[in-house]
């Protein structure tokens, strides 16, 4: 019978929660590496029991971690991320000039096809890559060297690069997405870079519709559509059908389209969710109620997805990389709030229920699938 | 200490060190012997001292003296010790 792993990060330590496919019982395991911030831990999709922890702590800077036994044991691995040549500057926060540095790891994505290579993805924004198991990482400075660099600008939580999706039809082409800069595509395997921003508007910078400084907050697709992403903006969803050469709005009737995560449905590619939060400033959900929101038609119509979750005094963020869905039938799909609940549901969100309500807010929530 | 889980090692370390004792030469042999602690304790590129962790030896703070400063004879012989400690702060 297949079972499910979920790989929470959060700031004070990892915790791995396990059930069989029925989704009704969990066991908890952690917390892992207590006390240290865990941005992000991910499995191999080649190798589900080879996984890879984002490790940082404002004392002792940045660890990467690797488990061979399904997050039994863990072994320290190269921490070591050298930007390439001189880094240059970005903006900062009041638009002056900002030299780049290297502050932590934000997300890790393990390859499609090899255990041992897994790309990483860091504050000051860049992407590095592994081919040895974490052993040594290489920046891939095409991203960097775009030429569009000095315009990126840090978002409230740094200038980070956070969403890293490899297209599974296409080995050489990698969708990456870096608050407050945009989405980027490469497709020729991370050397050369194509900001892919075109429809995209925002307010808060001078040109809304610049070709960088768009604060895009995550990018989901579904395996079988990679050329369908969808995106959750700092306001707005959008929707793109051509890879991120133009994009469209798909808000629709959302209470509101500001949030941080988005997800796609592991069988139904045009079934998408979002947490819909108040505003920029607030962090928290509308009225106190914290809901799912799902479009079954790809984005504009959404329904309210409510069971099972607070729907009074609830004042809690779920944070970008904080969403996730299982392969299982039906869909299960997963998430963690700052007020450290994670919720599942293992109907497609229809109904849900709280696998555990008292951990450290909540950074990161990865499935595994598991045979 | 997360530096001691980090590493599994012992609170205290003796180590032998090459040439002058000094904080950088104490801090490779360190390193040497515990490679994971690379970058934990300073920069793996300008080499500073992380800002939270400070080091102290025979009662004072050696956290601002120069890198290659020769240590307190008493680190050198072994009678004190050359602390590594993390700053009590943040939550």
């Amino acid at each position: 019978m297949s079972s499910v792993r979920v790989l929470v990060g959060t700031r004070k330590g990892a915790f791995v929660l396990t059930s069989d496919g029925k989704r009704e019982k969990w066991q908890v395991d952690g917390p892992h590496f207590a006390g240290w911030e865990l941005y992000h831990l991910k499995g191999s999709p080649a190798d589900p029991n080879r996984l890879y922890a984002s490790q940082s702590s404002g004392w002792f800077g940045q660890m990467i971690q690797r488990s061979n036994d399904g997050g039994k044991t863990w072994e320290p691995v190269d921490n070591k991320f050298t930007y390439d040549g001189i880094p240059g500057t970005h903006q900062w926060y009041d638009g002056t000039p900002h030299p780049w540095e290297f502050k932590r790891v934000w997300h890790l994505e393990p390859s499609l096809t090899d255990p041992d290579t897994v790309y990483a993805g860091v504050e000051d924004a860049a992407i590095f890559r592994t081919a040895d198991g974490g052993k040594s990482w290489h920046e891939l400075s095409g991203l960097r060297g775009h030429g569009s660099g000095p315009k990126w600008a840090p978002g409230a939580g740094g200038m980070c690069l956070h969403t890293i999706i490899q297209d599974p039809s296409n080995p050489s082409r990698i969708f990456i997405a870096i608050s407050a800069a945009g989405a980027f595509r490469t497709d020729d395997g991370g050397k050369t870079w194509l900001p892919i921003n075109q429809g995209l508007r925002s307010e808060h910078i001078p040109d809304p519709t610049a070709e960088v400084g768009h604060c895009v907050h995550r990018i989901a697709l579904h395996r079988s559509r990679p050329s369908v992403l969808f995106m959750q903006k700092h306001w707005d969803v959008m929707r793109s059908d051509n890879a991120g050469d133009q994009w469209h709005e798909v808000s629709g009737n959302l209470p509101t389209d500001f949030g941080f995560v988005i997800d796609v449905h592991a069988h139904e590619p045009e079934t998408i969710y979002v947490v819909p939060i108040k505003s920029d400033s607030e962090h928290y959900p509308p009225d106190g109620k914290l809901r799912v929101f799902r479009s079954r038609t790809g984005g504009n119509e959404w329904e309210a997805l409510s069971k099972g979750l607070p729907q009074k005094d609830c004042y809690v963020n779920v944070l970008r990389d904080a969403m996730a869905v299982d392969s299982l039938d039906k869909c299960g799909v997963y998430f963690g709030t700052t007020g450290g609940q994670v919720y599942a549901s293992a109907d497609a969100g229809d109904t849900w229920n709280a696998i555990v309500r008292d951990l450290p807010a909540v950074l990161s929530v990865e499935v595994q699938t598991l045979p | 200490m997360p530096l001691r889980t980090i590493a599994q090692a012992p609170s205290e370390v003796l180590l032998e060190v090459q040439g002058q004792p000094t904080q950088r030469t104490v801090l490779d042999a360190l390193e040497a012997r515990y490679p994971m602690l690379r970058g934990t304790i300073r920069d793996h590129v300008t080499q500073k001292r992380r800002p939270f962790l400070r080091f102290y030896a025979a009662e004072q703070d050696l956290s601002f003296e120069p890198l290659d400063a020769p240590l307190p004879d008493a680190v050198v012989s072994g009678a004190e010790p050359f602390f590594i400690i993390g700053a009590i702060a943040g939550g």
